[in-house]
């Protein structure tokens, strides 16, 4: 191949890398002008043919021939790759807003959100969570509390019996309470300990009352504990669940299984007070139902319902609600 | 309860404004539930007199009305009521009067007629419930005279409180005033009323007799001469009617007053009417019969006090109602009076099963006062003799079994202890007295004396409320003892959550719905029916306990189809109730896991229950294809772990679909709980992940229909070995040229070694016993 080939050869060789659509023909042109079967190589080949002198010149001019082949094709790849990027990119366009159905998750129940931000606050004050049946036996829910047979304060509950054993002995428990005779039952002092639970009462339906709804109630016992403790301890759960800026106070009352008892009020932002728990000291007799001698331990207890707590929070005005399961309810919180 | 403060304050002389007495009353625990000025909204009303009744030209429900205000000038108004006559004295509303709901009364044109001021209902000024139409007036009423003057209201301010079963003495006036006089530190007394003695004594004409001393702690009698039964005066009447009783005739509102004022309810008997003169206290006989007051015959039982007379006929059931016989009527001349002390359990009990609790049985089960009827009978008499009755000489005072209430030790460090505060005996004995509970030293601490009034207390801790009570529950610091133990949720409590949040977010919405069934709801679901009944359900509807949560999540399912909401997947954890199988104290109550899929397959189920055994890291669970009552007989496996049936996953036979009225498929799953969170699970040991290359082979076999896959995966794993890292199903098929009953299942093995790269001769060897054992042990053909 003489000088004017090679000169040839190249704007040729440049034109056809400059005219190269896709990689791909790239690819193939890189082979043709660069490989083993290319002009510049069998050129090469052919130097030994020449004289010394004449074989440096050619051979360098062989060398920068290729080079610029080489850098051409290099060049010509970025612009074609990101061509091709950016082809791809195009074609790939999406609408996003488009493919938004509002996938979603399972909502759990508003009564358990409460359920379990009631458990993590008191796990947080050092307590732990303890259960019992909802079919109970009359000991538990009223006898082991200090409710004697026949006291008019059974009538305080409207109470849901079931055919079980003999007639009146066993029940659908009407409080949590008795889980606090479950509890002392199971394990010695101290105990810090509250009892979340479904309770049953003979209530017909209406927007502030179920036969079914559920309470959390809160049993101390420990050596030395306080009336002040019980109030503390209502007042340091009010401002945990409730915020800083909500007014406490309690009222005398009257419960069976504690005494002093007490009813525990909160005052709203707005100004009204709402009835919250029923709390006292843990009555003597129920302390000796739990095998405990009151004169060693004393405790507190307090309970509240919790489906309120729920309502109060979502500004839900219907307790039936809860309990209807309307999709279009459940799926709000 | 409902209490006035112009009648607390005879007792003693109470201060502050109608709100503060309010928060001292709920303070003291009498919480105050509504509270009413009354008499307050009179101002401006005034007798009127009704002239003339002429219809409006242009209005079919107003009339014209012409009254007299006072001035003798007829005055137009314009009244929406027609129950006036001419001559009637009505209330009248005059120009400028504002009425308690604000409105100020103006003159106005009505349908093109002036009305010059408004007739009023009683309910419009309040003055009663009745708001039918206007107040007619007594004839006796000057013309013109402010309305409050002619009826003789004053003002005052009525509470309803709410009095605890623990407070008999606050069903009285006087015992809601001496809570307030003690905590205000006023003095507080009761009436001393004297009435004159006349006639002959009630020993020589009645005699009392207490067969049973457990029934009747006292009796008193005592006659009452000269009786003219008719009404009231005003005085009496206003305030039974502000305290919610209906006025009746003298003798019957003497009694109801006295029972509102002291606590003391009582009885009255036309003496001429009661058989040979005497009572008899004593237990019914079992079907022995009384017709009450109120006209109706009962039947009573060996367990109903009753008062019998001489002849031992029964003439009233005991604290709870008195018999027709003898009531009081036009032609009573004489009466004999009642005030007795009944035990509180059997008044309850009769009470109860009557179903008639009345003011009076309900202050007897309290317990009432037993040392108050001697002062009652006194102020019975009193206000009885404005109609010239009189009391005879003499008291019956018979007494049975009164409970016996020694003083009670309070141990003042005690005190303190239990309430978190610091008191001195002084200060202890200083607010217990206030009470009338009389204390006296002994040693460090107080015996105290409990009043008579206070049946509720008798032991140091009723004492020590007492103590808390009138010291104020406000004034007792706060403080927060320190648990001393470790807060936290059981395993339990932590599995459940976990189970929630993996349910949510598979996109399952955890319902709650009601745990009663209705009878039949257990059978249409396919159950056994096993169902706990309610003994006393509210509705039929609700008479059965829920042995499984299946009915009530497809109840859920129907009732939202039915507002059109679809393809709904819900969840519910709960409680269920069974039989036992052997006999224990409780019913068998188990945690129950239930899940529906509408819309969905037993697919979608048993991936829910994958997702969940990975969620709670529940190994080694077993499909077993079943076909249990109400799941669809051939899409439904039990679960097993270790040999123990932990659940059930599949659909809902469609024919229970079709009992519950839901029109779409839907998946199934439920787990036992109890049975399956028993059952180790959790923490798994660690594997260490090997660092040498993995190989994979895929195997197609033609298995029977008969075979589950997951036998074929079991096989696999057995044979494979321990080199077998990684086992997956990828493809099923059915159809040629798989054989009839038949399908083809397609699994790609990883092997991987923890030491050393596997040599293809390692890897074919597997292989081959992988296809020879399957084919071997299950009749399959591996596909080539």
């Amino acid at each position: 191949m003489n000088k004017i080939d090679l000169d040839s050869h190249l704007s040729e060789s440049l034109a056809a890398i400059e005219a190269a659509r896709d990689l791909e023909s790239l690819k193939t042109l890189d082979t043709e002008l660069l490989g083993k079967n290319s002009a510049t190589t069998s050129a090469k080949k052919n130097l030994g043919q020449l004289d010394p002198e004449e074989r440096k010149v050619e051979g360098k001019r062989i060398n920068e021939i290729r080079d610029q082949i080489q850098k051409k094709i290099l060049g010509r790849k970025l612009v074609l790759a990101e061509e091709e990027n950016s082809l791809q990119l195009e074609n790939e366009r999406l609408d996003l807003t488009e493919l938004d159905l509002g996938h979603r998750l399972g909502h759990r129940h508003v009564i358990t959100q409460t359920w379990e931000r009631l458990e993590d606050l008191f796990v947080g004050m050092g307590y732990t969570v303890a259960e019992g049946p909802e079919i109970e036996d009359e000991w538990h829910n009223f006898g082991a509390l200090n409710f004697p047979l026949s006291h008019p304060a059974r009538d305080m509950y409207d109470t849901l019996y079931v055919d079980y054993g003999e007639p009146q002995s066993t029940l659908l428990r009407t409080h949590t309470s008795p889980v606090q005779m479950r509890v002392m039952e199971s394990q010695e002092p101290p105990i810090y300990s509250i009892m979340p639970g479904r309770v049953f009462r003979s209530d017909t339906a209406d927007a502030t009352h179920m036969p079914v709804f559920h309470q959390i109630e809160a049993l101390v016992v420990d050596r030395g504990i306080t009336f002040a403790d019980l109030a503390g301890t209502l007042d340091a759960f009010t401002s945990a669940y409730f915020g800083k800026d909500f007014v406490t106070r309690l009222r005398p009352s009257y419960f069976p299984f504690t005494e002093p008892s007490a009813e525990f009020d909160i005052r709203r932002p707005d100004g009204t007070w709402l009835e919250l728990a029923g709390c006292g000291m843990v009555h003597p007799n129920v302390l000796k139902a739990g095998g405990l001698d009151p004169e060693e331990w004393s405790g507190f207890a307090f309970g509240f319902g919790l489906d309120r707590l729920a309502l109060m929070r979502h500004g839900i005005d219907d307790l039936r609600e809860l309990f209807r399961n309307d999709h279009r309810f459940l799926s709000q919180f | 309860m409902k209490v006035l403060l112009t009648w607390l304050q005879e007792f003693a002389p109470l201060e502050g404004t109608s709100e503060e007495i309010s928060d001292q009353l709920s303070g003291l625990g009498l919480t105050v539930e509504g509270m009413t000025h009354i008499g307050g909204d009179l101002d401006g009303v005034v007798v009127a007199k009704v002239l003339d009744l002429r219809a409006h030209p242009d209005a079919d429900r107003i009339q014209l009305v012409d009254v007299d205000s006072g001035d003798g000038e007829p005055l137009q108004i314009c009244c929406g009521a027609f129950n006036m006559k001419i001559g009637d004295l009505v209330p009248l509303a005059t120009l400028g009067t504002i009425m308690n709901n604000g409105m100020e009364i103006a003159k106005r044109k009505m349908r093109g007629q002036w009305s010059n001021g408004m007739l009023c209902a009683a309910s419009e000024i309040g003055l009663g419930v009745d708001s039918e139409g206007i107040m007619l007036l007594d004839s006796s009423f000057e013309v013109g005279a402010p309305l409050k003057e002619a009826l003789g209201i004053q003002e005052d301010v009525l509470f309803d409180l709410e009095v605890n079963p623990n407070r008999p003495d606050a069903m009285s006036i006087a015992g809601v005033a001496r809570d307030l006089a003690a905590l205000q530190g006023k003095k507080f007394s009761l009436p001393t009323p004297k009435e004159k003695e006349r006639g002959k004594s009630v020993n020589e004409r009645l005699s009392v007799e207490i067969l049973d001393p457990e029934l009747c702690g006292r009796f008193v009698a005592r006659i009452l001469d000269n009786i003219e039964v008719g009404p009231s005066p005003s005085w009496v009447s206003n305030r039974l009617i502000a305290l919610g009783m209906r006025p009746i005739n003298n003798v019957v509102d003497a009694s109801n007053y006295v029972m509102l004022e002291l606590g003391q309810p009582s009885h009255t008997y036309d003496l001429d009417r009661v058989h040979g003169s005497g009572f008899k206290v004593r237990k019914a006989q079992e079907g022995e019969k009384i017709t009450t007051l109120d006209g109706i015959e009962r039947p009573l039982t060996s367990s109903d006090g009753v008062v019998a007379d001489a002849k031992n006929v029964a003439i009233g059931i005991a604290g709870v109602m008195g018999g027709a016989s003898t009531e009081i009527d036009q032609d009573t001349k004489t009466i004999a009076l009642e005030m007795a002390w009944w035990d509180p359990i059997s008044i309850s009990a009769t009470a109860r099963r009557l179903g008639l609790r009345s003011e009076a049985s309900s202050r007897f089960e309290r317990g009432a006062d037993p040392e108050i009827a001697d002062l009652a009978m006194q102020r019975f008499a009193e206000i009885l003799s404005s109609s010239g009755a009189t009391l005879t000489p003499g008291t019956l005072d018979s007494r049975g079994n009164l409970p016996h209430r020694p003083p009670v030790r309070v141990r003042i460090q005690r005190v303190n202890k239990m309430l978190g505060v610091n008191l001195s005996r002084k200060e202890i004995s200083k607010l217990l007295e206030s009470l009338e509970f009389k204390t006296s030293k002994s040693g460090e601490d107080l015996d105290v004396g409990i009043p008579s009034f206070r049946f509720d207390s008798s032991e140091e801790i009723d004492v020590i409320e007492e103590i808390a009570r009138l010291y104020g529950y406000s004034n007792i610091p706060r403080t927060v003892p320190m648990s001393t133990l470790t807060g936290g949720l059981t395993e339990r409590q932590t599995d459940r959550r976990i189970v929630k949040n993996a349910l949510v977010g598979l996109g399952i919405d955890e319902v709650m719905p009601v745990p009663f069934l209705a009878p039949g709801d257990l059978e249409a679901a396919g159950l056994k029916v096993d169902g706990i009944t309610v003994t006393n359900p509210l509705v039929t509807e609700e008479s059965v306990m829920r042995a499984s949560l299946r009915p009530g999540l497809l109840k859920t399912l129907a009732y939202n189809a039915s507002h059109r909401l679809t393809g709904l997947k819900l969840f519910e954890l709960g409680h269920i109730y069974q039989h036992p199988l052997s006999e224990q104290p409780l019913p068998d109550e188990r945690e129950h896991l239930g899940v529906v899929l509408a819309g969905g397959d037993a697919g979608s189920a048993v991936n829910v229950w994958s997702a969940l055994a990975d969620a709670l890291a529940l190994r080694d669970y077993e499909l077993i294809a079943v076909s249990p009552p109400g799941l669809h007989a051939t899409r439904t496996a039990q679960i097993e772990v270790h040999g123990e049936v932990i659940g059930f996953v599949g659909e809902i036979a469609p024919s229970v679909l079709d009992a519950y009225e839901v029109s779409e498929r839907v998946g199934w799953l439920e787990i036992d709980l109890d049975t399956a969170l028993t059952i180790s699970h959790g923490d798994k040991p660690y594997k260490s992940i090997s660092r040498y290359p993995s190989s994979d082979i895929d195997l197609a076999f033609e298995v029977s229909e008969d075979v589950p896959a997951s036998s074929v995966s079991s096989v696999l794993r057995a044979s494979a070995g321990e080199l077998l890292i990684d086992l997956r199903l990828f493809d099923v098929f059915r159809g040629h040229p798989v054989g009839e009953n038949c399908r083809s299942l397609a699994y790609t093995l990883r092997f991987q070694a923890t030491d050393r790269t596997l040599t293809d001769k390692e890897i074919s060897e597997v292989r081959e016993r992988c296809i020879s054992t399957v084919e071997k042990e299950l009749a399959a053909s591996l596909r080539s």
